[in-house]
């Protein structure tokens, strides 16, 4: 705590391609901190059960999180469908856990300058760059913080963090809890199920729609940046709820996996919506579980966008349980040198006349490359599901790359699903258009880019999206000439 | 035959057979006869296809059982005669044996076109055969049963058309099985030199009910400039495991174009890939499946654009009924100097029944910008408005579902320039639904 310092990047990172001037390894800084619960480096038994007794957790969870240990270390790199750049993930030299015990305490006057910088370019509003830069202390953003609250708790809504979650509303969330993506779903589900810590747990009442977005910023605990968070919202029969969770700046990367796992259940006729803004540092592999279950009448809509880390892999998913539920999926890209956006959606159709969207738009710059994965998947003795699914890649270098990977089933003579993916480059006559009317190539090539999300893009909340634009700008600044 | 003076109680595609398959040609190149063994080992070390497999995803593993089959050694009496549309030449296989074989047209011959059974070709133009045989394989996922077949295969044909000779006339090969537990092992390579035009059309079919085994292997080539039409039509038994690997490949300016129908077969396994070599080069990928009973139909294919200025264009239609399954997996991959690629790949699923499953997976790998790729995929039942309109018309419910089937087809038959094979084709898929 008493020894602040700035520490320059790291090599890995200087070595990332420059975009505009702005070192995108600039948001990798980090401050020097002692902690006061540490698990060390490596995973085992002891890392899981001391992580576990930090929390003061039951037995249950303890039990459950070494059940989850045995699954990870059983199950085999998915590499035989994934990237082998996943073979460069070293566990044993992860910091599973880290916590100050007490909340830092730092002002907005430490924070360099550079970073203020890069913050004013994305616009950022103020009282977020404070949290963004990690100087946000508890106290400092408590009265925002305790104005949701406050509001929510009213309706009956709960919202806190995991551990506060599964000590204190047991008879609410441990019905839920790895439900949804159950332990062993892939390795990473199972390393999330074994060290997870951090994460927001919200359960909406019935009927109460929340009328603010719920913003993962504004629930402050001393494991903000926990690399393992697991977040669990519940919504009740007809209850609304939006949800974002933003990392929309270059962001603190102490480490190199992050591994989250996001449950949803929307009951009868509950809807919930999920956006995602992630912007990773260069150097973290993003590894991501997130799937949601909507019953009769209910509705889930995964919002996500990709801009930064290093490989991101993550298909945001609906379990379309109920009749007449509705699942969909907003996804955007963007891939730059040295990344790799491996991401997509999957729609499970388990009910009659269930509806399933998915729109991906991705984006390659440089050698970055970006794939759509998906599944869609409708067994069989349903009736009338419908799937529609549209990718969408632009190539911005001649050296972009980009793969689409869908996989359908369809069973049955009354269902209607409709794939549909193209990949083109931006259109050459649209830059030579808006050159003419005095826009630099560089201009009118973030034009253009952001033309083709901007359909996506108006569907986030406002600040949101006016972040993505100047981040897509930023990220195409340099890609020509 | 020694083979079969030896009182075997589970006749199989053991290392016996496979040494006695090999001393009955010795007469043949010897280069040959080592690419034959060397495929036997092959085909020994490869393991069967397990669920890791991605290009195996979704497809029934525990049904490929190719144990206890045979190679026939005696022509069934019974030979279907598909070949009902004008033709250039025709050699016709049951059983292995070559029952029928007319005389390529004295002007074809004195121009150089060759069209020879795979054994006369590898006596008299071994080094042609050489020179093409497996240099560019499909690789999709059957390896085993691409090695199963360099091992043990005597029939199949080859055709060689010089260049700027064309031809617009068919060449047709048969390829016959009947008898329990007999397996075929075809093996076609087309060869066209620059600018040179012709079709080949082949067909699969069992002559009975039985047991069958079939793994064939396509090489085709089409040099600079060349135009080259190839139909694979395949009505199996309904209790054949087959497998169809072709391997496609189109110099500069070459345009190609393949039709595959699957009609028969228990589990029907078909690759195809396009390579697309030479700028200006096309491939036209076309395909029609009628999946009946409780049958399989797997396909899985891709277009490998290399060359800059390349186009291809791919069309795979499956009908569902009854529980049948298919499977399209596709691929595209354009490769970092393939710029100003238009490609193409579409999947249209038409499920007839409820208990009918399509899976499709059409992919991309792109890693040039200025290009023009899509795909699309599509799995939807017949419009309920069309069977209305034509019912309001008169015409029988059943009829009516059959209309709209050709009709589905229809746009996948119209692709080809021959209109009798067209209308052959159809009478055969027609056939399908007869039963």
């Amino acid at each position: 705590m008493s020894d602040t310092t700035t520490l320059p990047p790291t090599d890995e990172t200087t070595d990332v391609n420059p975009v505009g001037g702005i070192d995108q390894a600039v948001g990798d800084f980090q401050y020097k901190v002692d902690y006061e619960f540490d698990a060390g480096t490596g995973l085992s038994e002891e890392t899981v059960r001391y992580i576990s007794s930090v929390k003061k957790e039951a037995p249950w969870i303890l039990e459950f999180r070494l059940k989850a240990l045995k699954t990870f270390l059983d199950k085999p790199m998915p590499t035989h469908w994934a990237t082998t750049d996943l073979n460069n993930i070293d566990f044993s030299k992860i910091r599973y856990y880290l916590s100050q015990g007490q909340k830092p305490k730092r002002t907005w006057d430490e924070v360099p300058d550079d970073i203020k910088k890069t913050f004013e370019r994305l616009g950022i509003p103020e009282q977020e760059r404070k949290f963004l830069a990690g100087v946000e202390a508890q106290f400092d953003s408590e009265a925002a913080y305790s104005n949701i609250k406050d509001i929510v708790s009213k309706q009956g809504v709960i919202f806190c963090n995991s551990t506060e979650a599964l000590r204190e509303h047991p008879e609410i969330f441990k019905k839920f809890f790895g439900k949804v993506i159950p332990t062993g779903d892939n390795k990473f589900s199972a390393l999330n199920s074994a060290v997870f810590s951090g994460g927001s747990f919200i359960y909406v009442p019935p009927g109460v729609k929340v009328a603010q977005p719920l913003q993962a910023y504004f629930r402050i605990n001393a494991e903000n940046f926990g690399q393992f968070e697991r977040t669990l919202i519940i919504a009740d029969e007809g209850s609304e709820v939006v949800y974002m969770e933003g990392c929309t700046a270059p962001k603190f990367s102490t480490s190199t996996l992050h591994s989250a796992v996001v449950e949803l259940v929307a009951l009868k006729g509950a809807k919930i919506q999920y956006i995602t803004v992630q912007n990773w540092a260069n150097n973290v592999f993003n590894l991501v579980t997130k799937r949601g279950v909507a019953h009769e009448d209910a509705e889930i809509k995964w919002i996500d966008c990709n801009i930064g880390s290093r490989l991101t892999m993550k298909y945001p998913g609906v379990v379309l349980k109920g009749k007449r539920a509705r699942g969909e999926v907003i996804s955007i890209a963007l891939a730059n040198d040295g990344q790799h956006q491996d991401t997509g959606a999957k729609m499970i159709h388990a009910a009659d006349d269930t509806t399933s969207v998915i729109v991906a738009k991705s984006i390659s710059v440089g050698q970055g490359r970006s794939t759509y994965r998906g599944q869609v998947h409708i067994p069989k003795h349903l009736k009338g599901c419908k799937n529609n699914t549209e990718c969408d890649a632009l190539l911005i270098n001649s050296n972009s790359r980009t793969d689409t990977y869908p996989a359908i089933t369809v069973r049955g003579d009354t269902h209607s699903v409709q794939h549909e993916a193209s990949v083109s480059k931006v259109n050459e006559e649209q830059i030579f258009y808006m050159q003419q009317r005095g826009l630099t190539e560089a201009q009118a090539m973030s034009l253009a880019v952001n033309g083709f999300v901007n359909d996506l893009v108006r569907q986030f909340p406002m600040e949101y999206s006016v972040e993505l634009k100047r981040l897509i700008d930023l990220e195409m600044e340099g890609s020509v000439g | 035959m020694s083979a079969s003076a030896a009182p075997t109680l589970t006749p199989s595609l053991d290392s016996v057979r496979f040494a006695t398959h090999l001393s009955q040609r010795s007469y043949l190149p010897a280069w040959w006869l080592e690419t034959k063994k060397a495929a036997w080992n092959q085909f020994n070390a490869l393991p069967m296809p397990s669920r890791t497999d991605e290009t195996w995803r979704f497809s029934s593993l525990s049904s490929l059982d190719i144990s206890g089959f045979e190679l026939p050694e005696d022509a069934s009496q019974h030979i279907p005669n598909l070949s009902d549309f004008p033709h250039a030449a025709e050699i016709i296989y049951s059983n292995r044996q070559l029952v029928a074989r007319s005389a390529v047209p004295a002007d074809l011959v004195a121009q150089g076109v060759i069209f020879a059974p795979l054994d006369e070709a590898l006596t008299k133009h071994g080094d042609l055969v050489k020179k093409y045989f497996q240099k560019l394989p499909a690789n999709l996922g059957s390896e085993k049963f691409v090695a199963l077949n360099t091992a043990f295969t005597g029939t199949g044909s080859l055709l060689y058309v010089p260049k700027g000779v064309e031809i617009t006339s068919p060449f047709v090969v048969q390829h016959t099985l009947s008898g329990a537990n007999k397996a075929a092992f075809p093996h076609t390579i087309v060869i066209l030199e620059d600018n040179a035009k012709a079709t080949l059309v082949e067909f699969f079919v069992s002559a009975d009910k039985s047991r069958h085994l079939a793994s064939g292997v396509n090489d085709l080539h089409a040099g600079p400039g060349a135009q080259l039409t190839y139909v694979g039509a395949q009505n199996w038994s309904a209790d054949t495991l087959a497998f169809q690997t072709n391997s496609i490949v189109a110099e500069r300016d070459a345009k190609v174009l393949s039709l595959n129908v699957h009609l028969g077969g228990r589990q029907a396994r078909h690759e195809s890939h396009s390579r697309l070599l030479g700028p200006g080069a096309h491939s036209e990928m076309l395909a029609l499946t009628v999946a009946t009973g409780d049958h399989e139909f797997d396909q899985r294919t891709l277009q490998t654009h290399v060359s800059p200025n390349t186009t291809s264009n791919l069309l795979y239609k499956n009908a569902l009924l009854d529980t049948a399954k298919t499977i399209f997996s596709g691929l595209i991959i354009v490769e970092p100097d393939a710029q100003k690629t238009d490609a193409y790949q579409k999947n249209r699923n038409l499920i007839l029944s409820d208990d009918a499953e399509a899976h499709s997976l059409p992919g991309l790998e792109i890693q040039a910008n200025d290009v023009r790729c899509s795909h699309g995929s599509t799995s939807s039942r017949i419009e309920p408005e069309q069977e209305f309109y034509l019912q309001a018309r008169g015409i029988k419910p059943e009829a009516a579902k059959q209309m709209l089937i050709f009709a589905f087809f229809e746009e996948v038959l119209n692709k080809l320039e021959n209109e009798a094979l067209h209308k052959s084709l159809s009478t055969l898929i027609e056939s399908k639904f007869k039963k």
